[in-house]
């Protein structure tokens, strides 16, 4: 049985000849280099920053790569799975918690507390998963927010490790072969290296063959499962995952605020992450970093200027971007891309030309899935 | 005598008081070309969920190649060599065509389903292409499918089964919408397939019925009425009556299937 159901039809041999003749294909393997181009322009500017603004404005900076690579990971979740956790930074927590301590008890040089952190993230994400994932709807919802708060509370109670509600402090900052990394720009970088070699690292993960499953059992896990898949291994991996790049922000969290506190695990992230996600776009990856850069100015840079009028600023921002980008900025992209290319009403607004079906927080849109 | 690919013995499905599918005994060998045919509702596509698993049976047992499968999901059912198209179009509308099939091809024993290299992912893609060109959609394989029209959704759907590798294909009306060259093309390349795939097929086309089966099987409420040659059942003074209890002028006459049966033309069929 090596040769399994090929038919060779006469129709087969008929018309078009071959693959090779099959439009698309040239395209697609054209276009990923020119898409490279945009992407590699972004990373040269990025890199420069440190350069060209204040020690003030580089450290804002820092703090959007830490929490937009946490959106990251919760789109993993959230857009490309279909798992809209309400706990998800219960993992960046634990992996702020696990960094900071590796970092006081252990060593703070680099690469260590981001991978223990990671390590950590992972093992609070295979042990809370298990249960998590195999719920569906409100019964989903309702365990993440749970798992959310009972990791807050754990970080209050257990005040031995963690120092209760004064959480942990005076944290080491970075270092690189134990020299510590004491100007901004240089934490910066680091900070960015991390985001570039994860972010990158999500990327592959969404654009494989696994993460086209993921896709698959985000828009129909009926049809997943006819076709072989076991819906719940690829979202459990996947919940370890996102768990894992959770901790790895947490971790940089960690050492560059080198304080930790409670509320870190706390519902208030989960939350202002997903708005980055609707901001930005669910399922483009990149879209929620941006939406994450909004939400963290907004809240960290012009936050004192606001004088606690922060929420309220968010809120409105984030009523207008649901009027006006349906999919996020993520959806500006993904309009001008699919443009020309085919009209139908599900891909207008997705966030992500490859993916068509991205683009939609489950559970805010009211169009349909696709049954 | 060899073991039946597909053997299922009392199978029953009950919808509360209704019995849909009420205590079938059924063998296909392997290799089969075998038609389940019978009146709306007589509970076909009921018996085709039993036996891919998207619904337990009541009672009743279901063996694939001698080894009982009625306990497995419907995952596992798949991953054995079941593989099905359903009556209602069930695709990932907002992908392409190509990577309807690729979700279909990668799960495949060869398919590099963890693969994150992406030139390894290439002999996946050809794969799939391949199919789309057997069923006729290679000029469509970048189009979204909710661009499709309902016949090329018919054509993918059988592409999509097909890369599956099935040892037993479960076909539910793969001709209902296509036109006659689609369903012709539809036909050659089901009569193409080797014979290391075992075929059921429900039509109410019986010109596809009856081009492609072997032996076909006439299910009525829910029971099992017959199973014999194509001729035996055009034959068949049972089949008719029980169609023409349904009070229906025209056999296996379908809302949406022109070429029904009727009663004037299988009475050719006997004399
Ligand atoms: N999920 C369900 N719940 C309740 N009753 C059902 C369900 N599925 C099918 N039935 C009933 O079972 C009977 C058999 O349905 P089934 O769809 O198997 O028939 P069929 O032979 O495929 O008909 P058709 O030719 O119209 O496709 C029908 O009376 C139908 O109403
Ligand atoms: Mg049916």
């Amino acid at each position: 049985m090596s040769a399994p159901a090929r038919p060779t039809t006469p129709a087969a041999t008929a018309p078009a000849g071959g693959s090779s003749a099959v439009p698309g294909s040239r395209r697609s393997r054209g276009r990923a280099p020119l898409r490279a181009v945009p992407a590699l322009a972004v990373l040269v500017v990025l890199a420069l920053v440190p350069y060209f603004v204040g020690p003030d404005e580089t450290d804002i900076l820092s703090r959007v790569l830490i929490f937009g690579l946490f959106a990251v990971s919760l789109d993993l979740l959230v857009g490309i799975t279909g798992l809209p956790s309400l706990g998800h930074a219960a993992y960046f927590g634990v992996g702020a918690y696990t960094a900071g301590l590796v970092a006081e008890h252990w060593t703070p040089n680099a690469p260590v507390p981001v991978l223990v952190a990671a390590g950590a993230g992972a093992v609070a994400a295979v042990l809370t998963g298990w249960l998590v994932v195999r719920s569906d709807g409100v019964f989903f919802l309702m365990l993440t927010l749970a798992i959310g708060e009972i990791t807050s509370q754990l970080a209050l109670q257990l005040d031995d490790v963690t120092g209760g509600s004064d959480g942990l402090f005076g944290i080491p900052t970075f270092r690189i072969g134990g020299e510590p990394l004491r100007l901004e720009g240089y934490r910066y970088w680091y900070v960015l290296a991390v985001f570039v070699i994860t972010f990158a690292a999500v990327w592959l993960i969404s654009r494989s063959p696994f993460g086209l499953a993921l896709r698959g059992i985000r828009d129909n896990e009926d049809r997943m499962r006819s076709l072989g898949y076991s819906p719940f291994r690829y979202k459990y991996v996947a919940y370890v995952l996102a768990g894992a790049f959770a901790g790895i922000a947490g971790g940089l969290f960690a050492q560059f605020n080198r304080i930790v506190n409670p509320s870190d695990a706390g519902f208030a992230l989960s939350a202002i992450t997903l708005l980055a996600l609707v901001l930005g776009g669910a399922g483009s990856l990149w879209g929620p970093v941006i939406g994450m850069a909004v939400v963290v100015v907004v809240r960290d840079y012009y936050g004192p200027d606001l004088g606690g009028h922060g929420p309220l600023v968010l809120g409105i921002v984030f009523v207008i971007a649901v009027y006006v980008l349906p999919r996020g900025f993520a959806g500006l992209a993904g309009l001008g891309a699919l443009r020309g290319r085919r009209r139908g009403a599900v891909s207008a607004h997705a966030t992500d030309p490859d993916d068509p079906g991205s683009g939609a927080v489950p559970g805010t849109s009211s169009e349909e899935r696709p049954a | 005598m060899t073991t039946p690919l597909l053997e299922l013995r009392g199978v029953t499905r009950q919808f509360g008081a209704l019995r849909a599918v009420d205590g079938v005994d059924l063998q296909v060998p392997p290799g089969a070309r075998h038609a389940l045919i019978g009146p709306n509702g007589a509970g076909k596509s009921t018996l085709f969920k039993l036996v891919t698993g998207s619904m337990p049976v009541t009672s009743g047992t279901v063996a694939l190649d001698g080894s009982d499968i009625t306990k497995l999901g419907e995952a596992q059912r798949a991953r054995r060599g079941i593989s099905q198209t359903l009556q209602h179009s069930s695709l990932f509308l907002s992908q392409t065509v190509e990577r309807n099939v690729v979700m279909a091809a990668q799960r495949q024993p060869g398919g590099n389903r963890h693969s994150l290299v992406p030139r390894r992912q290439k002999a996946t893609r050809d794969r799939a292409r391949e199919l789309l060109v057997d069923v006729g959609l290679e000029r469509r394989s970048g189009a979204l499918v909710s661009a499709l029209s309902h016949g090329e959704r018919r054509q993918l759907e059988v592409a999509v089964a097909l890369a599956c590798e099935p040892r037993l294909l479960l076909l539910d009306e793969p001709a209902a919408g296509m036109s006659p060259a689609e369903s012709g093309r539809l036909v050659g390349l089901l009569k193409a397939l080797p014979d290391t795939v075992t075929l059921v097929i429900v039509e109410h086309d019986l010109d596809v019925v009856f081009a492609l089966a072997t032996s076909v099987t006439v299910l009525h409420l829910g029971k099992l009425l017959l199973t014999g040659s194509p001729d035996e059942v055009r034959a068949s003074t049972a089949v008719q009556e029980a169609y023409l209890g349904t009070g229906r002028e025209s056999l296996f006459l379908d809302t949406d299937g022109p070429a029904g049966l009727d009663v004037s033309r299988s009475e050719q069929g006997v004399s």
